[in-house]
């Protein structure tokens, strides 16, 4: 990791000196990625998000708007412990002024607190708890790409209403879990379903035979998966082998990424629905970023949350030209009070929680005989539009909003 | 319905029975670094690596080369242990004299590498393997649907392991291991050819990994890092059964797994605990572990 930053700054140091900008501090914009770069969350974001936050600039033109501009990443082993610990350490020693994406809420809650006591940036993509524009909103923070209440939305709402009555949970057990089935409960019940039971699951599990069969004795209609990653492929394809689908149960992925898909492989994941805010074959803007971006991250397609650091990057640059500053709190007002256009979500805006607000889609994967490409997975079902997809102003218990 | 601790009996009958699964590869990979470590005296870290590398081959054999299932239990140890032959003749050979933790320490970084290696190349979400068809579908034993590939997975296991027990305690090859490892020079002498018969072993303890990770793809992703999850608790269950005891891993492998399926159902979020949990309450009360004996 150290060398992979010093290669960064190498690189960066190498491009020449170039007029720095009055209000930047040290003269430089410095981005820092946080992500999972080696365990389950790895593909889903990791090394995705760096190409995806290195396009943003490039795209961006920053260069020759004469703003310098560094990318550094870290891993944080998904461990708040270590997440903070680098957060920490860029913004007190490496004069990082924004990080993005972490994922894994229970790292991203962590380094929202820092990020709010050290008055800098952040940008969310990967996380999931819409904690982070409810009780825990912060001036500093802006969860851009999805989150659990949009998710339980698309996708709670369209199962419920097709039936789907009853449940059971499959949650892994930390504060992205327990927020996606605190989400989608609510949902359910307000639908006039019920909770069957729930169990949860440490984070990484490789085996889930025993919950499945905990589900299947729980009669429920639908078993909701409210895990993530390599979880929530483990979870589908053992549930295929003891026969839930077939003995009349149905299968919710809450959080499913196009990587996950493509680990499974049509053949097991073919039928399941949920909810994603991107999707690489929307349109020929969409289209066209994917190309580039899988020439450069091993043929992998974006996956909503790379899509969401492109965007997220893109904007932070804008605010950052508009005020010619890029003191945390400062910026991150501009972004709210800026509408936001890039060509993978389109036009949008960051409400006063935090909140970046685009339309949600709820997708299918196709069948085997479908697919007429590689990375052809989805159908779309229903788009949500942007003032439905996630959490009214009003409900999220945001303090900022009170004011 | 009776209950037993306010569980269905019928719940509990299927938890037992997916314990007896799960511990049926914890049996399998710690009977292979008990081999190893009996015989060879080297903690062998890359043992996950080596059973995520079995997981690949499968998948491998099957995309480049058409080989299905079956072929694969057969090819992919073969492959991998010769792989672990290699190993062993290039690097491990040179640590016989030293301290235990140099082996651990080669392995540890051997296995690093490889992880990290295969990660790079294919990511973390996993490759798709299916089941084989002969082996898809379950049945319904009234409590539980017990999946077709589940149940071959605790008996061709089962097999293994007696085979393996049988072949170390029962036979004049494994006779000629355990005096090779008491008293090398005295077996050398009788014309035994004692640095041969240890790298067919550590390629044995290698190809047992290679079997498990086999075993183990049509259930679990082909992921990179499919053996550093599990080694962790293997090593557990080695420690917890004594060290080098053939018999100790195997009945701990499987003892353990239905110990951590119960925990499943009773307390969820501690079922990776609890196996540590228990190691260190063996270690304090038998510190060479249930079946080891002190040295």
């Amino acid at each position: 990791m150290v060398k992979r930053i010093a290669i960064v700054l190498t690189t960066v140091l190498a491009l020449g000196p170039v007029a720095a900008l009055a209000q930047i501090s040290d003269g430089v914009i410095k981005i820092g990625v946080l992500n999972d770069q080696s365990s389950l969350y790895a593909d889903l974001a990791g090394q995705g998000s760096v190409v995806a936050a290195r396009m943003a600039v490039e795209d961006f033109g920053a260069e020759k708007k004469g703003m310098k501009v560094e990318i550094v990443s870290a891993d944080h082993q998904n461990k708040p412990d270590v997440g903070s610990a680098i957060a920490r350490q860029w913004y007190d020693v490496d004069k990082v002024d924004v990080i993005l994406d972490v994922p894994n809420s229970g790292v991203a809650l962590a380094v929202n607190q820092i990020t709010r006591d050290k008055g800098k940036a952040l940008l969310v993509s990967g996380a999931a708890t819409a904690d982070l524009t409810g009780k825990a909103c912060s001036p500093n923070t802006i969860h851009w790409t999805y989150d659990t209440w949009a998710l339980a939305n698309g996708t709670g709402n369209a199962i419920v209403k097709t039936g789907g009555d009853t449940w059971f949970f499959i949650t892994a057990d930390y504060a992205f879990g327990h927020a996606l089935e605190r989400d989608v409960e609510a949902v359910v019940l307000k639908n006039g379903g019920k909770v069957l039971g729930k169990v949860r699951h440490p984070l990484n599990t490789a085996d889930f035979s025993s919950f499945l069969l905990q589900a299947q004795a729980s009669k429920a209609k639908i078993v909701g998966l409210a895990n993530a990653g390599g979880d929530t492929t483990n979870s589908i394809k053992q549930a295929a082998e003891f026969g839930i689908v077939k003995g009349g149960q149905s299968l919710a992925g809450l959080l499913v990424f196009i990587t996950d898909v493509h680990g499974l492989g049509l053949p097991t994941a073919q039928g399941l629905i949920f909810t994603e805010t991107f999707y690489w074959d929307l349109n020929d803007k969409t289209r066209a970023f994917a190309k580039r971006f899988a020439e450069r991250d091993k043929g992998i397609h974006p996956t909503m949350i790379h899509a969401g650091v492109y965007s997220a990057v893109t904007h932070y640059l804008k605010a950052v030209e508009a005020l010619k500053s890029d003191d945390g709190t400062k910026v991150i007002a501009k972004m709210k009070e800026m509408p936001t256009d890039d060509p993978l979500f389109g036009k949008g805006t960051v409400r006063a929680d935090g909140r970046k607000i685009h339309p949600a889609y709820l997708v299918e994967v196709k069948k085997p005989a479908e697919s007429k490409a590689p990375w052809d997975y989805y159908k779309i079902r229903a788009t949500i539009p942007a003032d439905q997809a996630f959490r009214p102003l009003d409900q999220g218990e945001c303090p900022l909003v009170k004011k | 319905m009776s209950t037993i601790f306010g569980i269905p009996t019928q719940a509990l009958f299927g938890q037992l029975l997916i314990g007896l699964i799960n511990g049926s590869f914890y049996a399998m990979l710690s009977l292979g670094l008990s081999v190893i470590f009996g015989l060879l005296n080297i903690i062998n870290f890359a043992h996950g690596a080596q059973y995520m590398m079995g997981a690949f081959a499968a998948y491998f054999l099957l995309q480049w080369a058409g080989l299905g299932y079956w072929w694969a239990l057969l090819v992919a140890p073969l492959v991998v242990g010769v792989i672990g032959v290699v190993l062993e003749r290039t690097m491990l050979k040179r640590l016989y004299a030293l301290d235990h933790l140099y082996g651990l320490l080669l392995t540890f970084g051997l296995a690093l590498v490889i992880q990290g290696l295969f990660r790079n190349q294919f990511g973390s979400s996993g490759l798709p393997y299916q089941i084989p068809p002969a082996l898809t579908g379950g049945r319904n034993l009234g409590f539980m649907v017990l999946p077709n590939y589940r149940a071959w997975v605790v008996v061709f296991s089962l097999a293994t392991c007696f085979l393996t027990w049988y072949v170390i305690e029962r036979t004049k090859l494994g006779a000629y291991l355990r005096a090779a490892t008491e008293n090398p020079s005295l077996v050398q002498a009788f014309g035994v050819n004692v640095p041969r018969m240890i790298t067919l072993t550590y390629g044995f303890g290698v190809a047992l990994a290679a079997l498990a990770g086999v075993l183990a793809a049509p259930i679990y992703q082909v992921n990179p890092l499919m053996g550093a999850d599990l080694i962790i608790v293997v090593f557990a269950v080695v420690v917890i059964g004594g060290m080098g005891s053939i018999l100790g891993s195997i009945v701990t492998g499987f003892a353990l797994g239905i110990v951590e399926g119960l925990t499943k159902v009773f307390y969820p979020e501690a079922s990776n605990t609890v196996i540590f949990v228990i190691m260190a309450l063996v270690l304090l009360v038998r510190p060479a572990g249930l079946f080891g004996r002190e040295k």
